[in-house]
């Protein structure tokens, strides 16, 4: 039995994958979670749903988007005993930026649908939110975005980005005034709105079916990949590699590959300041199971259940929680999660940059960064020729002013 | 029937032989300290309440609004956890404080799924809670807790919300115990301006779909708002106004002042 065979099976009608996921919300969002999945069960099993889904992805937002051999890089990693021929996925190269607009564009579609008026969402980073913005105004859908007040400061740029756009932008100064709160006043405000509210939630994380909806709008990454190396290679790669926050961007690039167990995948935390730095947002190899924001995951908690603050210089993996689907590929091995720290992340930003011409998000950073630990498992593929992917998940001109702060530090 | 349901059902079968309505007031635990806590607990219950419902804080608490945020992030840095609320309990319980009259932990299923459901379960009991609820753990979920529960006599309260169908309503009110708490807005804690006009009529449904007794809470601001409550109800459930008090009450008179506007609460249903 396959994988993915086992995986299908594995989410019930409660939401689980394995032990993982669930919906542990108040009873006022119990009604609207049904509603919401009945109406994802309708118009997914739909062909018109999907394929003006696809309209936007191409014609709006840039799909498909390059499978590109990064030669210069690749080289870095190459030795005389075999080749390394590493590809970048360019998410990047989507409008707004990055992957999030996939999973924007499906759900306000289906917000459309359901005859809501108004759409809420919740960012970090604030990529998740200009691009909730962007499909609000495609739409022409009322728009409030909340944002920690903390990352409202380092993500300047997006909050105008946001307004620019049209929405409102609403400061949250609860709790440590980061993304997981960001999400507490999300949640807060769709229960208060339940009604002609919807709830865009930007990854893989929330109660059932959010993470399920939000994988299967961002699988597009992964189907594409799948295509694009058997053109260029004729075969499916050895290695994947991909950035994990809240996870949205790896569990579109792993979905399509669970049950191609010749695929290595790999899922890259941010280890912050070190793993036993106490600052980092690596809830999967340094967390436990839990119950926040709608789903039981790994979490960074005390031992009384309190949940610690994140810590990563990317503002979009800093988050205590990991998606639930992540969770349960970490429990059955699937998936090889591993962290990456602050420093190597910056490493790699400018490595790419200088090598390739390209960019990256501080988030997809971690991803290339983990190219420089994989000699190990390269040698043991005992192949002339191994194939990597790296999902190249954003773009990093959102970064820039940030790395610049931390440029006498790490700049050669 | 094991001792800490029948405090009470005890409380509620009294209430409904004299007529008289059921008054739960909030406060969380730890705030401004525990043992301001356990001054506080006395003199609510002085004041008459019937039932007093302890806050467990969490770092987390999405179904609350700003006060009780504020307030359970205070008790938080104070050190509060959730062994030390028990053991609050515990000596309240034995000490001159409580007395007979029930205890409600409201607390955040993360907090009970880290320090493991069946000894919470146990430990609860043995401190002498008679209920718990769980804002973030819906009917579906709570399977495993309402067995642990119900084995030891510890009542999981069952909350209905304006969004519940009458055939949701059916199915999660089933094999319910304690009491139905019906949360009387869409929305988070914290007081409002004034009952919604359809709650009277909600709460004709709940009624529908269980014999329990029917408490009133989410967003009730005064002695008004909770005469109208009750009058529809089996009782009502105070919790931001009371943690406003708190808030602003110099300390010395903090006592008397809590005291008085829960008898006159009392009065007023």
């Amino acid at each position: 039995m396959s994988f993915s065979h086992q995986l299908k099976n594995q989410l019930n009608k409660a939401g689980y994958f394995g032990k993982n996921g669930g919906r542990f919300v108040p009873e006022t969002l119990m009604p609207a979670l049904e509603e919401l999945s009945a109406a994802y069960d309708h118009y997914s099993n739909q062909k018109e749903f999907w394929q003006e889904l696809n309209y936007y992805l191409t014609e709006y937002s840039g799909r498909v988007t390059p499978l590109y051999l990064a030669n210069r890089l690749s080289k870095q990693y190459s030795t005389k005993k075999y080749r390394v021929k590493a590809y970048l996925k360019r998410e990047d190269l989507n409008h707004t930026g990055a992957h999030k607009i996939n999973n924007a564009l499906g759900q306000a579609l289906l917000a459309k649908r359901m005859g809501k008026k108004r759409v809420i969402a919740e960012t970090g980073a604030g990529q998740h939110g200009v691009a909730t913005a962007t499909v609000c105004a495609l739409l022409g859908l009322e728009c409030q975005i909340y944002m920690g007040a903390v990352d409202m400061e380092r993500q300047e740029l997006n909050v105008y980005r946001m307004r620019l756009l049209g929405a409102e932008v609403i400061p949250v100064t609860s709790g440590s005034r980061t993304l997981k709160d960001a999400c507490n006043e999300a949640i807060r405000d769709w229960v208060t709105n339940v009604d002609d509210t919807y709830y865009i939630i930007g990854s893989v994380v929330g109660p059932h079916p959010y993470p399920l909806m939000v994988r299967d709008f961002q699988k597009v990454i992964g189907q594409e990949t799948k295509i694009q190396i058997q053109e260029k290679e004729g075969r499916l790669p050895d290695f994947i590699v991909a950035c994990v926050g809240g996870g949205s961007n790896a569990m579109g690039m792993f979905y399509p590959f669970i049950d191609e167990l010749g695929v290595q995948l790999f899922g890259i935390e941010a280890a912050g300041e070190g793993l036993t730095s106490g600052r980092h947002a690596a809830s999967i190899s340094k967390g436990r199971k839990g119950v926040l924001h709608g789903s039981l995951s790994y979490l960074l908690q005390d031992d009384a259940g309190q949940i610690e603050e994140a810590h990563s210089i990317s503002a979009g993996l800093d988050y205590p929680g990991v998606g639930p689907e992540h969770a349960w590929l970490k429990d059955i091995g699937r998936v090889n999660y591993q962290a990456i720290t602050d420093g190597e992340a910056l490493t790699a930003f400018h490595s790419l940059s200088r090598l390739e011409g390209i960019i990256p998000a501080l988030e997809s950073s971690h991803a290339v960064a983990f190219l420089d630990k994989m000699s190990p498992y390269f040698e043991q593929m005992e192949k002339p020729e191994i194939l990597v992917v790296v999902n190249l998940s954003g773009r990093g001109d959102k970064d820039v002013i940030t790395v610049r702060q931390e440029g006498a530090s790490f700049d050669d | 029937m094991t001792k800490s349901t029948s405090r009470l059902d005890k409380t509620f079968t009294l209430a409904k032989a004299s007529g008289r309505k059921v008054f739960m007031p909030f406060i969380t635990a730890g705030y401004p300290s525990l043992k301001d806590t356990a001054k506080l607990v006395a003199a609510m219950c002085r004041g008459g309440a019937d039932i007093i419902e302890l806050g467990v804080p969490f770092s987390d608490p999405l179904a609350d609004g700003p006060v009780i945020q504020k307030a359970s992030q205070a008790a938080l840095i104070n050190g509060t956890t959730l062994s030390k609320v028990l053991d609050l309990v515990s000596d309240m319980r034995h000490g001159s404080e409580l007395g007979e009259v029930p205890v409600v932990l409201l607390l955040y299923y993360n907090t009970i799924y880290a320090y493991g459901p069946e000894r919470f379960v146990a430990d609860a009991v043995d401190c002498g809670v008679d209920g718990i609820v769980v804002p973030d753990l819906p009917y579906e979920e709570s399977g495993e807790l309402r067995a642990l529960a119900r084995s030891k006599g510890l009542a999981v309260i069952a909350i209905a919300a304006p969004t519940t169908s009458p055939e949701r309503l059916k199915r999660i009110l089933k094999d319910a115990s304690g009491f139905v708490y019906y949360t009387s807005v869409t929305g988070v804690t914290g007081t409002r301006k004034a009952l919604r006009e359809q709650l009277s009529g909600e709460i004709v449904k709940v009624k529908h779909a269980t014999t329990l007794p029917v408490l009133i809470g989410f967003g009730i601001a005064n002695a008004d708002q909770a005469r109208q409550a009750a009058v529809i109800s089996d009782g009502v459930i105070m919790g931001s106004s009371l943690i406003n008090l708190v808030e602003k009450c110099a300390p010395s008179a903090l006592q008397t002042e809590l005291e008085e506007y829960i008898r006159a609460i009392k009065l007023s249903i």
